[in-house]
C-alpha cells in the first residue's frame, strides 16, 4: 500500500516570541490507504493542530505535506481546495451538518460542491447512508436525528464519494459505548475498503480500534504501538 | 463462579443428561466458565443431595441420568445472580508500586515510565478490540468477556493518564512523600530527584 499521507518534519508554532507555542514538533507520520491511525495525548498535546496540519486546512510553520504524493505547499489554493472537497472527508467533533438539509442532502453537498449533478450524488448519498444502517433515516434533518444517527451522517459526508483520505477528531463525541462502538466499526470498514483514516482521541477504548496509536506529547510523537495493519512492516515513523 | 452455579444455569436451560451437562460445560469453559470438568457429577450428586436438582433412574450411573432443576434450585441461581462478587480489596496494585518508586528514583523519567506502561496496555486493547471487531456480532458470551478486559484496561490508561497529569503540575517540587512506599530505597529526596524534562507546562497557562 503506497502513503496516502505524510508529514514530513512538521512543525507549528502559534504566536512569537515569549507567547509563541510549539503546537507540533518535527512531526513524522505516514499513512498508508487502508490504514486507520489513531492519535492519542493530552489536552493540549497538539492532536487537533495535526488534524488541520493534515487537511491542510492550515499551514505548517515548517515541514511537509504529502497527500497522494502531492506536496501540498506546492499547490495553487484552488488546487487545494479541490483536493480538500474531493480526496479529503473531516469529522469534526461539532458535525457541522446543515440544520436546512436533509440527511441525505447532507452527505450529497460535497459531490453536489465538486459539479457532481444533483441525483447522482443524491445516489451516491443514499448508498453510503445504506451501509451505515441509515436508509430510513435519510429524509430526515439533523434536529430530527439523534446523536448517535447525526454522528453517523457526519462520518457518511466525510467517507461519500472517492475520498482518499479520512480525518476525524474525536469522532465519537459524547456518545455511549454502543453508538461510540458502532463508530468506530463504520471507521474500521471505511479504512478496510482503502481509505487512510487518522482519529484524534484521548479515549483509550476508541484508539484501540486504530491499527497502530500514536502518542502525542508536548507537540511531539513520542511513541506508537506495533502496527496491526495491512503492511505492519512498513510502521517506522518512530526510531525506537 | 463455582460450578454448582454453572451447572444450575445449564439445567435452567431444561433438563439434561449428566454427559451432556459434561460436554456443554466443557464446551463453555473458557469462554465463560474456566472450571475443573472433572468435578462435575460429584457436584451433581451434591446438588441433588440439597434438593436443588433431581434426576429420575437413581440406578443409572451420573453420565446416563437425566436432571432437572428444582424450584430450590431455581431460587438458590436467583440468589446467586444477585449477591454481590467477592468484595475483598485488591492487593495494592502492582503497577501503582512501580511509579510510586519511579517518582521517587533519581534520573527517572516517571513520565517515560508512564507511556511504557501506557503503550503495553493500549496495544493488549487493540487486541481484545480487534478480536471484538473480528468476531460475529452475535457472539454475546465473547462480547461480554471482551468489554469486561476492554474496560478493566481502559481504567488502568485512565489512571495512568491522571498520574501523568499530576507530574506535569508538580514540576520543580521534590517528589512528595509517598505513603506505604514498600522497601523505601532510602535515597534521599530532594529536588535532583526528578530531572525536569523538556516538557515543562510552563505554557500551561497559555493554553486555551
Ligand atoms: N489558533 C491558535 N492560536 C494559538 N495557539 C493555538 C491555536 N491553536 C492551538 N493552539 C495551541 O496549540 C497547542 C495544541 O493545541 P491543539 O488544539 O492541537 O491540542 P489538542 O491536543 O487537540 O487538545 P484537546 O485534547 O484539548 O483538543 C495548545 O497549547 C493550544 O493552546
Ligand atoms: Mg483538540
Amino acid at each position: 500500500m503506497s502513503a496516502v499521507l505524510s508529514l514530513r518534519q512538521v512543525s507549528k508554532v502559534y504566536g512569537a516570541g515569549n507567547a509563541a507555542v510549539h503546537a507540533l514538533r518535527q512531526v513524522d507520520l505516514t499513512v498508508d490507504g487502508g490504514e486507520l491511525v489513531a492519535v492519542m495525548g493530552p489536552s493540549g498535546s497538539g492532536k487537533s493542530t495535526l488534524l488541520t496540519i493534515a487537511g491542510s486546512l492550515e499551514e505548517p510553520t515548517d515541514g511537509e505535506v504529502l497527500v497522494c504524493g502531492d506536496d501540498v505547499s506546492t499547490m495553487s489554493t484552488d488546487a487545494q481546495a479541490r483536493m480538500r472537497r474531493r480526496a479529503i472527508g473531516f469529522v469534526f467533533q461539532d458535525l457541522n451538518l446543515l440544520a436546512g438539509l436533509s440527511a441525505v442532502e447532507n452527505v450529497a453537498l460535497p459531490l453536489e460542491l465538486d459539479g457532481v449533478g444533483a441525483r447522482a450524488a443524491r445516489a451516491a448519498g443514499m448508498r453510503v447512508l445504506e451501509e451505515l444502517g441509515l436508509a430510513e433515516r435519510a429524509a430526515a434533518f439533523p434536529d430530527d436525528l439523534s446523536g448517535g444517527e447525526r454522528q453517523r451522517v457526519a462520518i457518511a459526508r466525510a467517507v461519500v464519494g472517492d475520498r482518499r483520505l479520512l480525518l476525524a477528531d474525536e469522532p465519537t463525541g459524547a456518545l455511549d459505548s454502543a453508538n461510540g462502538e458502532a463508530v468506530m466499526r463504520m471507521l474500521r470498514a471505511a479504512c478496510k475498503r482503502g481509505i487512510a483514516g487518522v482519529m484524534v482521541t484521548h479515549d483509550a477504548q476508541l484508539a484501540s480500534w486504530a491499527d497502530r496509536v500514536v502518542f502525542l506529547r508536548d507537540g511531539r510523537i513520542v511513541d506508537q504501538t506495533a502496527s496491526t495493519g495491512p503492511d505492519a512492516m512498513l510502521a517506522g515513523d518512530v526510531a525506537p | 463462579m463455582s460450578i454448582r452455579h454453572a451447572l444450575l444455569a445449564l439445567l435452567a436451560e431444561g433438563s439434561k443428561y449428566g454427559l451432556q451437562l459434561r460436554q456443554e460445560f466443557e464446551a463453555r469453559t473458557g469462554e465463560v466458565w474456566p472450571l475443573n470438568v472433572g468435578q462435575v457429577y460429584t457436584t451433581l450428586q451434591r446438588l441433588e443431595r440439597e434438593g436443588h436438582v433431581e434426576s429420575d433412574e437413581t440406578e443409572r450411573d451420573g453420565a446416563q441420568r437425566r436432571y432437572r432443576i428444582t424450584v430450590g434450585g431455581e431460587r438458590e441461581l436467583d440468589r446467586w445472580l444477585r449477591t454481590p462478587p467477592g468484595a475483598t480489596p485488591p492487593p495494592r496494585d502492582e503497577l501503582v508500586i512501580k511509579v510510586q518508586v519511579a517518582v521517587r528514583l533519581p534520573g527517572v523519567d516517571v513520565r517515560e515510565i508512564l507511556q511504557v506502561h501506557r503503550r503495553r496496555l493500549v496495544e493488549e486493547m487493540q487486541r481484545y478490540t480487534h478480536l471484538k471487531a473480528e468476531a460475529d456480532p452475535d457472539d454475546i458470551a465473547l462480547g461480554l468477556v471482551v468489554d469486561a478486559e476492554l474496560f478493566r484496561l481502559e481504567a488502568v490508561v485512565r489512571w495512568l493518564d491522571a498520574a501523568d497529569a499530576r507530574l506535569r503540575r508538580l514540576p520543580a517540587t521534590p517528589p512528595v512523600a509517598v505513603e506505604a512506599a514498600p522497601s523505601d530505597p532510602a535515597r534521599p529526596s530532594g529536588p535532583a530527584d526528578r530531572e525536569p524534562t523538556e516538557s515543562t507546562p510552563a505554557r500551561e497557562g497559555a493554553r486555551r
